[in-house]
């Protein structure tokens, strides 16, 4: 037995949609973790509880709320299809939109955390050294910082791997469109063909297993420097 | 002081009787059986006295959780397959099945205009999005692929079609109008005798093969009178006219 | 041209204390924020820094105004050098990192000053810590790096901030030298907070005082401290600070002679080289006075002196201001009671002489 041609076409959605997703991701959540670690704003706390509230709610509530907003009564629908590009739901697109919501607290934290821990100590030597804002960021956060983006990255990508009950409740499991290997991982098992099933869901623990391991050996190093 | 003393005496011996005579039932049902389940086990507690607890889910699941010692004593499955293959191998008893519901497949829209002709709705493909339970999982996706083949539409409709994992997540679709058109279960958009909103058009059971719900007895409850007493139930009228009342047939 | 003053106005209120200064400094040597902590002595400078802002100040510094009102320079524009209390090296880079990055930034684009460069390297004595990671240095050799950092800017004013707080005694007596080469080397203003005396006067040339966010005097060091109308003159610990000059050393004695505006002073032998510069500290209550020249008398060093200026302490005790030296105006204090005034009949002009019973040196 082996991977099916079916599975090997949601590994490749899978590993493009987790890419995309990642970069959107650090693009995204790093003003958003810069914020969040610098404001004194009043905001902070529904802002970061917003953010972090994929943690704790169920994938199934956040997609279906998705679902909903992404729809054709939906703001967000009536949004996209007025732009002309068409409803969300049931596209590559739409698992990359919901992607990025369900990993945010995943990018964004890490990134704040490393920001915070940073202080304003070296951004304020760095603008006594002729500095100015960008620069600062480029040549001192990101480079101080950069367990925490390293961490961002690895973590939001292997979270948009393993996400599943959004992509269910708004993929429509379209092959090579929106059926990503948790989805076709469940379809096995539903079907009850386990052999099938065991390939992918090895897989997917290796794969998990092994992107851990590189995160926390980086952490450790980190630790020892 | 003392006639208290012995009320409360009194009242706990009866509670002690009564729950030694009545048992419990812990019972497995597919997901769309979940509101005419809740029903039934109503009447049931009161006609009989035993009480039901039941774990909704996908057959699927629950055929995954039997296997591996889920205490369940009765499956109420989505089709005729997976009690057939629990008994094959042995995990429920093969004499002990029987079809308790018949679904009936429906198109239907939450767009009260735009069913007036099913066929004809279908071919003429004023639509973006037509979800379907996923024909490997569901009876109900597999009698939606066998209604498209019956029109020979599959090949037409193929690139339109969203697939629910359930015929509950197929309903979604259609509901939230992200699918402008679904093949649902009619126990799903029907209530006492009418459509509750929405069109629909009721696909003709010669158009696909019978979506048959079984139910079977599971080892763990062969020692319980009352799972049994619970399956003879659903072959009672109370229970057929609660089943009927949902939109399914029997 | 453009005066040569660093002006700094700034009047804001802050939750827990309020600001409200209105300075005139020299535009060159070092002048010293001196006060308690609490005192707004590092907001001041930081707002100098544009590190903080006001919604309203002003601020020019020899000429270049960095802040009108509302408008100001963002603190990357402004050709400052800042010293943090903690070295604040950059943790990425190394020491000649740290010091490169903000040179590049003033070169743009062009050749970096090498010469300014080495010149600081040289300055500060980091020459052989260059390729160490700041992790990888000591607390006094990193607070060196961080000094040849903002040096290496050549910047038009150099703000330090408490830059030997965070360090041990030891730390303290390794940068000391380098800060009084500063002061003697350098051309430009330099703004130094502490609110240690000794550090104020070995280094300092002017003194501002500040108290709750107010400017409480201002002026030259030595004067300063011996004030009489300043709380820190009437402190228990009230003492004139000397700027001296080592004469020669008496190996018989072990003795060394330092020649000070107030006269000459012996001193248990001290390893200092002739013409080197000291700072000497005499303590209100070591310094008694009598009327006579005490002809035979254990104590060593005793000057003429001319009464300035009585204040009273508590009940029984006085501070008197004394001037000694050639032109009898060269700041002493002495802490004696109210019952040794009165016999001595002490009154203003009065010439008198002064036994100092012990002065000790300023490390």
């Amino acid at each position: 037995m082996g991977f099916s041609d079916a599975d090997l076409q949601a590994i490749w959605l899978t590993l493009r949609l987790a890419s995309l997703v990642t970069v959107l991701l650090l693009l995204i959540g790093t003003p958003i973790a810069w914020w969040l670690a610098r404001t004194r704003s009043a905001w902070k706390g529904p802002v970061g509880a917003l953010v972090a509230l994929p943690l704790v709610l169920p994938p199934t509530v956040l997609g279906f709320y998705l679902l909903l907003a992404m729809g054709p009564n939906g703001p967000v629908g009536q949004l996209t299809e007025s732009l002309g590009l068409g409803l969300l739901p049931f596209t590559f697109w739409g698992l990359v939109v919901a992607s990025v919501f369900y990993s945010m607290p995943f990018v964004v934290q890490p990134i704040q955390n490393a920001i915070e821990a940073l202080g304003e100590r070296p951004l304020e030597a760095a603008a006594t050294l002729r500095a100015g804002p960008w620069d600062r960021f480029l040549t001192v956060v990101v480079p101080l910082a950069r367990p925490g983006f390293l961490t961002a990255a690895i973590l939001g990508f292997a979270h948009t791997v393993g996400e599943f009950g959004v992509v269910l409740m708004i993929g429509g499991n379209i092959p090579g469109e929106t059926r990503v290997v948790s989805v076709q991982i469940y379809d096995y098992v539903e079907a009850m063909d386990y052999g099938q099933a065991h390939w992918l869901a090895a897989s997917l623990v290796i794969f998990s297993f092994l992107v851990l391991l590189v995160l926390y050996s980086l952490n450790h190093r980190q630790a020892l420097r | 002081m003392k006639p208290i003393k012995t009320t409360v005496f009194a009242l706990t011996l009866a509670a002690a009787t009564f729950a030694a005579q009545a048992e419990r039932v812990q019972i497995a049902v597919a997901a769309n059986f979940t509101a005419p389940m809740k029903e039934i086990a109503e009447a049931f507690a009161q006609d009989s006295g035993h009480e039901v607890e039941a774990a909704f889910g996908s057959s699927g699941k629950f055929y995954a959780q039997i296997q591996n010692g889920a205490p369940f004593e009765i499956l109420l499955a989505a089709d005729a397959q997976t009690p057939a293959k629990l008994a094959e191998e042995g995990l429920a008893l093969a004499e002990t099945a029987f079809t308790y519901a018949k679904g009936t497949l429906v198109l239907w829209s939450k767009d009260a205009e735009r069913i007036q002709d099913g066929p004809e709705t279908l071919r003429a493909g004023q639509f973006r999005k037509l979800a379907i339970a996923n024909p490997r999982l569901a009876p109900y996706g597999a009698a939606a692929m066998e209604t498209l083949e019956h029109f020979n539409l599959v090949e037409t409709l193929e690139p339109r079609l969203v697939k629910g994992d359930n015929i509950a997540q197929t309903y979604q679709f259609a509901a939230t109008g992200n699918a402008e058109l679904g093949f649902v279960a009619l126990s799903q958009v029907y209530r006492d005798g009418a459509l509750v909103e929405g069109s629909a058009w009721t696909v003709p059971a010669d158009f696909h093969g019978p979506i048959q719900q079984d139910a079977i007895l599971l080892k763990r409850g062969s020692d319980n009178a009352a799972a049994r007493a619970l399956l003879d139930y659903l072959k009672g009228e109370t229970a057929r006219e609660i089943i009927r009342r949902f939109g399914y047939t029997i | 041209m453009p005066s040569q003053r660093i002006i700094a106005r700034f009047h804001h209120t802050y939750p827990d204390f309020s600001l409200d200064v209105d300075l005139d400094l020299p535009g060159r040597g070092v002048t010293a924020l001196f006060g308690h902590s609490g005192s707004g002595k590092t907001t001041l400078l930081r707002l100098i820094a544009g590190l903080q802002h006001t919604p309203q100040g002003f601020l020019s510094v020899n000429g270049e105004i960095w802040q009108e009102g509302a408008r100001l320079l963002p603190t990357h524009r402004r050709p400052l050098g800042y010293v943090f209390q903690e070295a604040s090296l950059f943790a990425h880079l190394s020491a000649r990192g740290n010091l490169e990055y903000g040179m590049r930034r003033v070169a743009r684009g062009k050749a970096m000053d090498r010469a300014a460069l080495d010149q600081a390297i040289a300055l500060l004595g980091i020459g052989h810590l260059l390729e160490r990671r700041p992790h990888q240095l000591s607390g006094g050799e990193r607070q060196r790096v961080a000094i040849a950092r903002a040096l290496a800017l050549q910047p038009r004013l150099l703000l330090m901030d408490e830059p030997l707080a965070a360090l041990d005694l030891a730390r303290k007596q390794e940068i000391l030298p380098y800060l009084e080469r500063l002061h003697d080397e350098l051309e430009i203003p330099v703004l130094y907070v502490s609110h240690s005396p000794d550090e104020v006067a070995r280094l300092a040339d002017t003194v501002v005082m500040l108290e709750r966010g107010r400017v409480m005097a201002q002026g030259a060091v030595g004067e300063l401290l011996t004030r009489l109308d300043l709380r820190l003159a009437r402190a228990h610990d009230a003492s004139a600070i000397l700027d001296g000059r080592v004469r020669d050393h008496d190996p018989r004695y072990r003795l060394t002679r330092i020649d000070t505006p107030a006269g000459t002073l012996r001193l248990a032998q001290i390893e200092r080289a002739p013409g080197e510069r000291v700072w000497l500290r005499i303590q209100a209550r070591d310094l008694s006075l009598a009327l006579d020249e005490p002809g035979t008398s254990s104590i060593v060093n005793i000057l003429p002196a001319r009464v300035l200026a009585l204040e009273p302490l508590e009940e029984a005790q006085l501070l008197v201001k004394l001037g000694a030296g050639a032109d009898q105006a060269t700041p002493l204090l002495a802490h004696i009671t109210r019952y040794s005034a009165d016999r001595l009949g002490l009154v203003e002009g009065q010439e008198l002489f002064a036994q100092i019973k012990a002065v000790a040196l300023m490390e």
